[in-house]
């Protein structure tokens, strides 16, 4: 999962430095705010560790080995933010002294791993986990899924990003210039090994640490179950602002419309309208490797494509003509639901609330 | 570890790149990585690759070490997910594969070469910087890229305890195995590996807390400085001019 030097176009590389910056900005602040000075050693100890467990062959059932990358173990120790860093340090040192992993890359490898493998893993152990206590099996059994899911989410964008690199860079005579192989080989081919073994060896360490830390020193698993002594008002304990993370968002949806590049069909999202339409017929075939599309759409397609009409269809509203900000206009009003959602959500699952009924 | 060993050996010798100021180098070296990712022919990506060649003799850098230690490897990997391109990247077909019937494409075989000597090229390059300069200095080096000091110090002390539990691993496993007779069983061996990550886990926080309680107690007071002892002499301005016309060119040869 370590992409070396040469499988992502500089394009790709910059964007993803560029994507992994505003969450290492984000977590070194609030990472500092809560760790003051014991913030340099806590991080270079555990990179230290991230690196070395990187190394422990796993055996696996059904006699293969694979290894793990820690960064569930990481989320679960030291929390989210304090993860992103410190596996981000061990990605760089493996980089640049052992050659694993590119340093044009090196963005890449942060932003899949430490960044969306950090986030992703402490977000399936604190749903799973809930608030069992630290000896309880619950919690093995969720960082042993957390490790699964964070390995399985980073090939994922590891992948993708390698399905990226032929549709966009190409030299004069169509021979691809970085990774070559399209989304259609590049997915299932990355996600066949971490599904089973890279996940499962994952999954082996992550639980099988968190266990044995239950049996020895349970309190190393205080921070990352939230259980920590709450930090005295006014030390800025919450950490830095997320103005960053909205700056990255605002740069995403002015993005949106990149998806317009993308050339052909997006496969499975045909309209029933399509498979009467000579041309749509022939990106469908052109997408499945040749396969020629049924001569009339599927009935159980046709008729329930007309159960619910979308008030925005294609990502544009009638009254809007340019297909560009339509698609802005769609990525600022989508965020913006999402936004309003968890808004109410948050609302509705408040304790004061509840709190305060009961009282009044 | 033998790597780290033999890394810092080779960094003391007197070569070519030993001898110039390590800001220089890491300043070069990543030029002339981005000329090998921007580059979009293979003559470019081949004159690279034969540059890094060139460097890594004239310090003193034997081409076994380079094939034993790199090539091999970078090939074995990258060449497994380069083969099916070969045959899956449509395009002209150049020949048919005798016996199997699978036809390779000219974009096909194109698109592996530029794999392979991206890779080789950038891995090489890479490989040079680390051989030839301590990697106390390329961390400090990295300074004068305004990357902050708190992760040059980061990155320094992680290199050191990545040794030192590197050593306390290796010790654990040893004491491990000369306490086992015969094979043990699959769900005992996942089980003992997991106890080792756990007491390496353990063991990193306890070091941790001690590491903090003594930079505290000589002043540590989470502000961090780096040394910067370095100084350019009239050859360092050569060989950074030398890198910016290598990289400029490489990249103009490889715009189309």
């Amino acid at each position: 999962m370590h992409i070396p030097d040469g499988y992502l176009s500089p394009l790709t590389s910059a964007a993803l430095y560029a994507g992994a910056a505003p969450f290492w900005y984000v977590a070194l602040r609030r990472v500092r705010a809560a760790l003051h000075t014991r913030l340099v050693p806590l991080l270079s100890l555990f990179a230290a560790f991230s690196f070395v467990v990187m190394m422990f062959n796993i055996p696996l059932p059904g006699g293969t080995t694979g290894h793990a990358t820690g960064v569930a173990l990481a989320a679960v120790v030291l929390g989210p933010w304090a993860s992103v860093l410190a596996i981000s340090v061990a990605l760089a040192i493996q980089a640049f002294f052992f050659g694993d992993g590119g340093i044009t890359t090196l963005g890449a490898n942060c932003f899949n791993m430490a960044v969306a493998g950090s986030l992703a893993a402490w977000a399936v152990y604190r749903a799973v986990a809930g608030n069992a206590p630290l000896s309880s099996p619950r919690r093995a059994m969720a960082a042993g899924l957390a490790g699964y899911v964070a390995v399985n989410l980073a090939a994922l964008l590891t992948a993708i990003e390698f399905g990226l690199q032929p549709m966009f860079f190409a030299d004069a005579s169509g021979a691809p210039l970085y990774a070559p192989y399209p989304l259609r080989i590049a997915v299932p081919a990355m996600m066949l090994g971490h599904l089973t073994i890279a996940g499962l060896a994952e999954l082996v360490v992550s639980a099988g640490v968190v266990a044995f830390i239950q049996r020895s020193d349970p309190s190393l698993l205080a921070r990352g179950a939230g259980m920590t002594a709450p930090a005295a008002p006014g030390n800025g304990a919450r950490g830095g602002s997320l103005r960053p993370l909205w700056a990255g968002l605002g740069i995403l949806m002015v993005l949106a419309p990149l998806g317009i590049l993308a050339a052909g069909t997006a496969w499975g999202e045909w309209a029933a309208e399509d498979f009467n339409d000579p041309a749509a017929r022939q990106e469908i075939a052109d997408a499945s490797l040749g396969v020629a599309p049924p001569a009339a759409a599927p009935s159980g397609l046709d008729r329930l494509s007309a159960v619910w009409t979308a008030p925005w269809p294609d990502y544009a509203p009638p009254f809007v003509r340019s297909a560009r900000f339509g698609y802005v206009l769609s990525a600022v009003l989508g965020v913006g639901l999402v936004i309003l959602a968890f808004l109410l959500l948050e609302r509705l699952g408040r304790p004061g609330r509840r709190e305060g009924q009961a009282s009044g | 570890m033998d790597r780290a060993r033999e890394a810092e050996r080779r960094a003391g010798t007197r070569g070519l790149l030993q001898q110039l100021d390590p800001r220089v180098k890491l300043a070069g070296v990543l030029a002339l990585v981005a000329a090998v990712a921007l580059a979009r022919n293979l003559a470019t990506l081949a004159f690279l690759l034969l540059l890094a060649v060139v460097a890594a003799s004239a310090s003193r850098l034997p081409l076994r070490l380079l094939v034993t230690r790199l090539w091999l490897g970078t090939l074995a990997f990258t060449g497994i997910i380069a083969l099916p391109a070969l045959f899956t990247t449509p395009g002209q077909e150049w020949f048919t594969l005798p016996g199997a019937g699978l036809i390779v494409t000219v974009q096909g075989a194109t698109s592996a070469a530029y794999l392979l000597l991206r890779v080789l090229g950038a891995a090489t390059l890479a490989f040079l910087l680390v051989f030839t300069t301590p990697w106390t200095h390329v961390l400090k080096a990295l300074r004068t890229f305004r990357v902050p000091a708190v992760a040059v110090v980061v990155l320094g002390m992680t290199w050191r305890y990545i040794l030192v539990l590197l050593q306390a691993a290796h010790a654990m496993f040893d004491a491990r195995r000369s306490r086992t007779v015969g094979p043990l069983p699959g769900p005992v061996r996942r089980r003992t590996t997991a106890a080792a990550a756990g007491v390496l886990l353990e063991r990193s926080m306890r070091l941790s807390q001690d590491v903090f309680l003594a930079m505290q107690s000589r002043g540590f007071r989470g502000e961090v400085h780096v040394a910067d002892q370095f100084r350019m002499r009239p050859r360092d301005w050569a060989a950074l001019g030398a890198f910016a016309v290598l990289a400029t060119l490489c990249v103009w040869m490889g715009r189309q």
